[in-house]
């Protein structure tokens, strides 16, 4: 239960605070990740940690996200809501003993006084139904703000998890925002504003929000849309359909990866037919189901691999 | 005596949960206490976020000694019988006595169970409580297989007496109970010995922690009061939240801040819910203008600044919710303005509905509302309301729907639409039908009233049954998932408390003229003009006209009503209001027997007359005239049924008197005659008290003729004329209520 009782000095910028993220819990023995490089709904897509929850293997990452919420589009002129925004995403595997204490921790370490702010954990289930995912926790408020998602997997692709990860998910503009003062997400520094080229998170995406909010809304080609789903899906189911062992190497290597690919394909497909409100009531828990099912045939196959702790490592190639 | 100190930290437990869990806690410990012979003089138990808390006062060192005896078989006996009885002993042959008696050597077992520690009866109640706890969820964290609601760090389990504590041994995967606990999470964050019950909560109160959840309650309760009232304001009461907000905290201290001018113009409901559902916010009421003006937010720390940052930090939150509420707000409001005055706005609102799915047998919510609007314009005469207008409000009480505030807030549907229709210039009964048609909602929420509401309100439940019930989805067990009985309970209510005066079964027939041929869309998401159709399940309510006959070819002019399958699904439906309005009556302590004597009369869909007539029959079988008459009744329905049986005819023709000996005979034709009229007259007043009191002219005579007269006398014609009395005694009091039905 030791921290630093004072706060470290302010951060002053966007950029600052997910440097200080990484460099809080690289510190803490996290590989630093890169963002997944395909279009996710939220930080747990990435494969990094859908996927590496699963089995027993210990895994401790961290990393930023950029995330796509078609239906949150405001065409950049809502101070809060953004279709495209960032995620900062750590888990660890299995969730050790003291990872709140860890997690305030990482707080104090972007400048938020603890003497001064009320802290408080708020239930809050996660559930994923199209990962067919779900764990216990809370979101973290901060001074009533909503700052992280905190998180034990207890199941992901419909698999237990086992050992429990512990996933942390921060919302970076959100909190960013706060730590610096800020009521215009717009009007966020971006760098640093002593910069000789300040910029500001408007400077850097006005122009795509309002673009894409058109785009999402109004103009995806629905019908390439519904059919880019088909076809994901029948990838991914075609991928793991494959024979494990490889014709050409002769080697055992299932496909989970490129076939979890698609399914984040079909997902954030299905995002973007949702904002273009082109799916009913009732279709959309169908559309669901598919993603999940897609999700589960993923998480069965790297089960198997050995990341996914289901066969031994493999000996040196000769 | 020692006490017993019982402490499960973990990381937070969610603030619904905590209550329950407090009493799941000492419920299972005590039982098993209890059961394993370990009294107790007193227990209590607490939650604060972080940790469930049981203490038990008063309890033995020990559990008492006992010495069984159990008598067995012969000495001499097979040995089968002796092998059941070392089993059910859990003894050795060596282990039994053999004593003597007349004819020879009884075995005996003599169990003696030793007194046992109170620790350990104790460790192992705590043991199994943690192992078996019912929480709603519960998870894994870490490696372990151990299921709590969080992950659980800590346990006390401390007996302390005289000599002192002593710490219960204990080790639950890898969790060693101990005598540590720990302060409130910020503000004394360090570990801390603790003896007994008295001192872990003195010391945890020094450490910023109130252990009772009541008390957090109470000081916040009290904080707030005084804060608003210092300004001349007061909290909007909240029981449910303040519940709430006291598990969220260990250490409660009240903040009362402003909100912005700008959202002061907001619906009150609108702030109300934000602030309640969002942030956990009490709302504070000016009285002088009616507004809401402040909010208090409940911080679970005090801070050097006396909580100025946190209460920045939470009002500039609250703006942005706010602003994100207005925004709604003032778009919904623009989209009702860009249209003009008048429907035209909601109308617009509520365009989008037709893509809304209701069920996708029964089309979209547009369809859905279609139907109503037509049945609230047919129930209009009935309840008072112009048809005009509640066919209006029934077009628009649901257009919010569709509106961005009620996307954002669901549970403001009714209330917006209120507001809208309203901005639109719409009447106020119109406006009123918008939040009134969802009444009641349940047994604390009053039914509507005003003529309009009531008639959308009831158009709404009623096509909600009708509906369900023609595509046969009606509830089972405990299955309702489109919460019909709710409906029918909403409409038993509307139509009790109004007097509404309709016959159900005209209402059925004329929503399923309006509805069953009204083709409905299955949405049209994609904007590729699916035509609108008939709903497929609705088919077996119709007969294709023969061919030929009818030359338009137009599908729906080819159709004609199945008049037999409705009344059927109709006649269902009607039978499953009757059982709701069972449980409804038994609320008012009216006996299901009395109103299954009445509803089995048939044709009773008017509830009005239903009910009354069921109360009227009610008091009087409680009188004893009623209370005889029913033995009359049932002995002259008994003497009937046999003869009948017997002969094998019914004896249903007209009595003649000149065929009746004696005066008692005489006397009961009489008597039936004079009755009779008065009753029918009595039922044509639907004064069913007057009908009552007529009826019950009939006790003294039939109790006298049964004294003097023998039914079955030698004389077939006396005979067969006096079974043909008895049936009309049948007849006319099932003219009021089918008594047989009625129990004792």
């Amino acid at each position: 239960m030791t921290r630093t009782p004072q706060a470290q000095d302010a951060p002053r910028s966007f950029q600052e605070i997910i440097l200080r993220l990484q460099t809080y819990w690289a510190a803490r023995g996290c590989a630093v990740m890169q963002p997944y490089d395909m279009e996710v709904g939220a930080g747990t897509f990435h494969p990094a940690t859908t996927l590496r929850s699963l089995g027993d293997r210990h895994w401790a990452a961290a990393y930023v996200q950029p995330s796509r919420r078609p239906t949150d589009g405001r065409y950049g002129d809502n101070p809060n809501r953004l279709q495209h925004y960032y995620q900062f995403q750590v888990l660890i595997k299995p969730s050790p003993p003291d990872l709140q204490n860890l997690y305030l921790g990482s707080l104090e370490a972007i400048g938020i006084d603890m003497g001064l702010h009320d802290i408080r954990f708020v239930e809050d289930d996660w559930e994923s139904p199209t990962l067919g995912a779900w764990g216990l926790g809370w979101e973290v408020w901060c001074d009533g703000m909503e700052v992280s998602q905190f998180t034990y997997f207890q199941q992901v692709g419909g698999h237990d998890c086992r050992p429990v990860s512990g996933e942390l998910t921060y919302g970076l503009e959100r909190l960013a925002m706060y730590v610096l003062g800020i009521d215009h997400v717009m009007d966020m520094p971006y760098n640093d504003p002593q910069s000789p080229i300040a910029l500001k998170y408007g400077d850097v995406f006005r122009q795509t929000e309002r673009e894409f909010s058109r785009f999402n809304f109004d103009v995806a080609n629905t019908e390439v849309l519904l059919r880019h789903f088909e076809e994901a899906e029948a990838e991914c189911a075609a991928i793991l359909a494959q024979d494990r062992t490889d014709p050409k190497t002769g080697r055992d290597i299932p496909m989970a990866h490129p076939a979890y690919d698609q399914c984040i394909k079909a997902s954030h497909i299905f995002n973007l037919l949702d904002a273009r409100g082109v799916i009913s009531p009732t279709e959309r828990q169908a559309y669901i189901g598919r993603v999940r099912t897609l999700a589960k045939a993923c998480a069965d196959c790297f089960v198997t691999t050995e990341a996914g702790g289901g066969a031994p490592a493999a000996t040196a190639e000769a | 005596m020692p006490d017993l100190l019982i402490e499960l930290f973990s990381e937070e437990i969610p603030a619904r949960m905590q209550g329950r869990a407090a009493e799941d806690l000492k419920k299972l410990v005590t039982d098993h206490m209890v059961e394993a012979g370990l009294t107790y003089a007193a227990a209590a138990a607490f939650a604060t976020p972080r940790r469930l808390c049981l203490a038990v006062e008063g309890l033995p060192k020990a559990t008492r000694a006992t010495r069984e005896e159990r008598k067995g078989p012969r000495a001499d006996a097979p040995e089968k019988a002796v092998a059941g009885f070392l089993r059910s002993t859990g003894l050795t042959m060596d282990q039994l006595e053999r004593r003597a008696d007349k004819k020879g050597e009884v075995l005996f077992a003599v169990i003696e169970k030793p007194g046992r520690e109170a620790a350990e009866v104790v460790a192992e109640a705590l043991e199994q409580a943690i192992r078996n706890f019912p929480w709603p969820k519960s998870m894994r964290w870490g490696s372990g297989s151990l299921r709590w609601v969080r992950p659980l760090h800590s346990i006390i389990c401390l007996l302390s007496d005289d000599a002192g504590p002593e710490i219960v041994p204990l080790d639950i995967d890898g969790i060693r109970a101990g005598d540590m606990t720990w302060g409130h999470r910020f503000m004394a964050p360090g570990a801390v010995q603790v003896s007994g019950f008295e001192d872990y909560r003195d010391k945890l109160a020094a450490r910023h922690v109130v252990l009772d959840p009541a008390e957090r309650a109470e000081r916040i309760r009290h904080d707030a009061d005084q804060a608003a009232f210092g300004l001349g304001m007061e909290i909007v009461e909240d029981k449910g939240l303040l519940a709430e907000v006291a598990g969220l905290v260990e250490w409660p201290v009240v903040l009362m801040g402003p909100i912005g001018e700008k959202f002061l113009g907001l619906p009150p409901e609108v702030l109300q819910t934000s602030m309640k559902e969002h942030q956990k916010f009490f709302s504070v009421r000016n009285p002088a203008t009616g507004r809401i003006e402040k909010f208090v937010t409940v911080a679970n720390r005090e801070t050097a600044d006396a909580g100025a940052t946190i209460l920045e930090g939470n009002g500039r939150v609250l703006a942005a919710r706010l602003s994100d509420a207005l925004f709604f707000w003032e778009n919904d409001l623009r989209k009702i303005e860009r249209e003009g005055k008048g429907m035209a706005g909601l109308e617009a609102m509520a365009a989008p509905l037709a893509n809304v799915t209701f069920h996708n047998k029964l089309g979209s919510q547009a369809d859905r509302i279609a139907r109503i609007a037509a049945l609230a314009r047919e129930i209009a005469p009935a309840v008072g309301a112009d048809p005009a207008l509640a066919e209006q409000a029934a077009k628009v009480a649901k257009a919010d729907l569709a509106s961005e505030m009620v996307y954002e807030f669901p549970e403001l549907q009714g209330v917006m639409g209120g507001y809208y229709a309203r901005a639109a210039g719409l009447s106020e009964e119109v406006a009123e039908a918008c939040a009134a048609h969802y009444a009641p909602l349940g047994p604390g929420d009053a039914a509507p009233t005003a003529p309009v509401s009531v008639a959308v309100a009831l158009a709404d439940k009623i096509d909600m049954l009708a509906c369900f019930w023609c595509i046969d989805e009606k509830p089972t067990g405990s299955k309702d998932p489109f919460a019909l009985r709710r409906a029918a309970i909403g409409i038993i209510r509307i139509i009790t408390t109004g007097g509404v005066r309709v016959s159900l079964e005209k209402v059925l027939m004329s929503w399923a003229e309006a509805s069953i041929l009204m083709p409905v869309s299955y949405g049209d998401p994609r904007g590729t003009g699916v035509p609108k159709q008939r709903p497929k399940t609705f088919d077996r309510f119709l007969s294709t006209v023969a061919e030929g006959e009818t030359s338009s070819g137009d599908f729906y002019e080819d159709q004609e009503f199945d008049l037999e399958a409705i009344s059927t699904e109709f006649s269902d439906l009607l039978a499953f209001l009757a059982d709701r309005l069972k449980v409804h009556l038994r609320g008012e302590g009216v006996r299901h027997d009395v109103i299954e004597a009445c509803f089995q009369l048939g044709g009773q869909d008017d509830l009005v007359l239903l009910v009354a007539r069921v109360k009227a029959l009610q008091a009087f079988v409680e009188t004893e005239d009623g209370a005889n008459l029913l033995q009359g009744h049932r002995r002259a329905v008994n003497i009937l049924t046999a003869e009948e049986k017997k002969d094998g005819i019914e004896y249903s023709l007209d009595p003649d008197v000149k065929f009746a000996e004696g005066a008692e005979e005489t006397a009961l034709f009489a008597a039936l005659d004079a009755a009779e009229p008065k009753i029918a007259a009595a039922l044509a007043e639907e004064d069913f008290a007057a009908a009552m009191t007529a009826m019950a002219g009939l006790r003294a005579p039939i109790d006298a003729f049964f004294e003097a007269v023998q039914v079955n006398s030698d004389n077939g014609i006396i005979r067969r004329n006096r079974l043909c009395l008895l049936n009309r005694i049948r007849v006319v009091m099932q003219r009021v209520a089918v008594f047989g039905a009625l129990e004792g």
